[in-house]
């Protein structure tokens, strides 16, 4: 845990995940956020192997990297049309926004860092947790399991119900 | 410097702290629905470290099992915000949500 390199590894990725997250807020442009969400999931990924849970790291860069970031820059690209040259956004509420980030984030580092240290338990987690994974979604885990695969086939039913071009409704465009 | 270079459980609840703030600051100040549909992937993932550094330090797989099920669902809520946004746009021909006014057609 005290090895240098693990340490500098670290703080590497940490820095990437929260430059990038800012990068996201701060920047006017669309795009631009849009591609910087792809470090901040790579780099939440590699903490995910930080934290010995290398499935959800994976997970993680599939479903989020491949899915979801590709689904936000469709979002873009539909709503912007591409002739029109500034992808730029608005801001509103700056200043109860500040205000909340500024606050959220001290009052949560000052509890975490004024209080007393964690206690952690003597059996961590310890190298590749997919078996375990994998023992627990069939036996303690397996209602929710099953019905997340509901909820997701709810999802696209209602996602391709709602996003589809032709209504019957307006066909007199 | 003991601290700073023994990595423990603050670091992860650090890091997931200020995801959380820029994600609010995102979902509260942007007028673009799409950004703020990315403050809400960035509070996502500010939990999924949470639950994965607790569950990592506590030794048990409850956290894990949750941040797996929590990536579900967040594709699942990806897919239908986007569609609504897109539905929004069809209808005000701008994504901008502080110019929606009316919920009927």
């Amino acid at each position: 845990m005290s090895n240098p390199a693990y340490t500098v590894i670290f703080y590497l990725f940490a820095a990437i995940t929260v430059f990038s997250a800012a990068f996201v807020v701060f920047s006017r442009n669309v795009i631009y956020s849009a591609f910087s969400l792809l470090f901040t999931f790579f780099g939440a990924a590699a903490l995910y192997v930080f934290l010995s849970a290398d499935f959800i790291a994976v997970t993680q860069v599939v479903v989020y990297v491949g899915g979801i970031l590709v689904l936000l820059l469709f979002g873009v690209m539909f709503t912007n049309s591409i002739m029109q040259t500034d992808l730029k956004t608005d801001v509103l509420n700056m200043i109860p926004g500040t205000v909340l980030l500024v606050g959220i984030i001290g009052a949560i580092l000052y509890t975490f860092y004024s209080t007393h240290s964690w206690m952690p338990s003597s059996t961590m987690l310890q190298g590749s947790i997919v078996e375990r994974i994998g023992f627990e979604t069939m036996s303690g885990y397996v209602l929710p399991f099953e019905m997340a695969s509901i909820l997701l086939l709810a999802a696209l039913i209602g996602a391709a119900f709602l996003a589809r071009f032709d209504k019957p409704g307006n066909n007199e465009k | 410097m003991e601290q700073l270079t023994t990595i423990g459980i603050n670091h992860y609840l650090t890091i997931s702290a200020f995801l959380l703030g820029f994600g609010l600051f995102a979902v509260m100040t942007r007028k673009n629905a799409i950004v703020i549909l990315m403050g809400v992937e960035l509070i996502l993932n500010a939990a999924n470290i949470n639950f994965l550094a607790f569950s990592k330090f506590n030794g048990g797989m409850g956290g894990v099992m949750f941040s797996l099920f929590v990536i579900v669902l967040a594709a699942a809520e990806a897919a239908i915000a986007l569609a609504i946004v897109i539905n929004i746009f069809k209808l005000f021909k701008s994504v901008d949500v502080s110019s929606i006014d009316s919920m009927k057609e």
